[in-house]
């Protein structure tokens, strides 16, 4: 993909991750951006595609170590192992 | 949180048998690693035994460690292979060696005009857009649609995601913990994200088409 042809929209969606993951190279970034200007459908779907790793980054954080488990390693850490 | 000392710090504190700088990284690491293990392993049960068995094993390797890599990024490595080991017990889990599903497109192909049709490639109808979630219930219930989808994922997306998205580590981290290729990291990271954005995409279609 190093011609200058503008990105169908199904393209768009593949190139998503690398896009936001900064992986792209200059000139296929630059496609991106233009047919983010373009295009309200890919500008709504990269949109979603935040919203959604915020949506996972969201998700409730389990708890620690159970006591005993806990105890169990700092004991072994004491003995030395 | 207050930072953690640095690796060079810890690891000296460690080896001369400091509890308190044990408490310190058991207390501040295992509930990521919880999370982790979870992603190899069927029960909570389960996975609490993975973190304490990589723990343990952690404390067997000190002497060994080299300081090539974070020592964090170390003890995920030793916990991700106590789990895969544990997961593949389980039947749950298939080797790492082996490809895994990640060809074809993220977006149904049906979405976008076909070839011959005018605007080839261009979305037939544009994502809907999606509600703010104001009330506290269809936060909530959004919450439970992403859990859901994470836990549905094909294992190596989920533990991707789960350190990229969930836990927030950054790429080359996760590259190295899982002993896997950028480009590999970014297919299975890209195949997640969409696959989870598909799922609230549904339930938003479901909630205003009853």
């Amino acid at each position: 993909m190093t011609d200058a042809e503008p990105l169908d929209c199904d393209e768009f969606v593949e190139l998503v991750t690398a896009y936001l993951e900064d992986a792209l190279d200059p000139a296929d970034r630059q496609r991106v951006l233009d047919h983010l200007d373009l295009c309200d459908g890919c500008s709504t779907y990269l949109e979603q595609i935040r919203v959604t790793v915020r949506a996972v980054g969201d998700l409730p954080e389990p708890g620690g170590l159970p006591d005993a488990g806990r105890q169990r390693l700092l004991d072994a850490f004491r003995r030395g192992v | 949180m207050p930072p953690l000392p640095p690796d060079e710090e810890l690891v000296r504190r460690l080896r001369a048998g400091d509890e308190a700088a044990f408490g310190l990284v058991l207390d501040r690491w295992s509930p990521g690693m919880l999370r982790l293990a979870r992603s190899f392993v069927s029960t909570p049960d389960s996975a609490a035994e993975c973190v304490q068995d990589a723990w343990l094993a952690v404390l067997e390797g000190l002497d060994r460690f080299e300081g090539r890599a974070a020592l964090r990024t170390w003890v995920y490595r030793i916990l991700v292979n106590t789990a895969k080991r544990r997961g593949v017990k389980e039947g749950r889990s298939v080797p790492w060696s082996s490809v895994g599903p990640e060809d074809g497109p993220t977006v149904d192909p049906d979405r976008f005009r076909g070839p011959g049709e005018p605007y080839a490639g261009h979305w037939r109808e544009f994502p809907a857009p999606w509600p703010t979630p104001e009330d506290a219930t269809l936060a909530a219930e959004v919450r439970a649609v992403v859990a859901a989808a994470v836990a549905d994922l094909p294992e190596r997306q989920r533990v991707v995601l789960t350190l990229r998205d969930v836990q927030g580590y950054a790429a080359a981290e996760v590259c190295s913990i899982l002993e896997i290729s950028p480009t590999y990291q970014r297919v299975l990271l890209h195949r997640a994200r969409a696959s989870v954005r598909g799922r609230i995409e549904d339930y938003h279609a479901r909630a205003v088409t009853p």
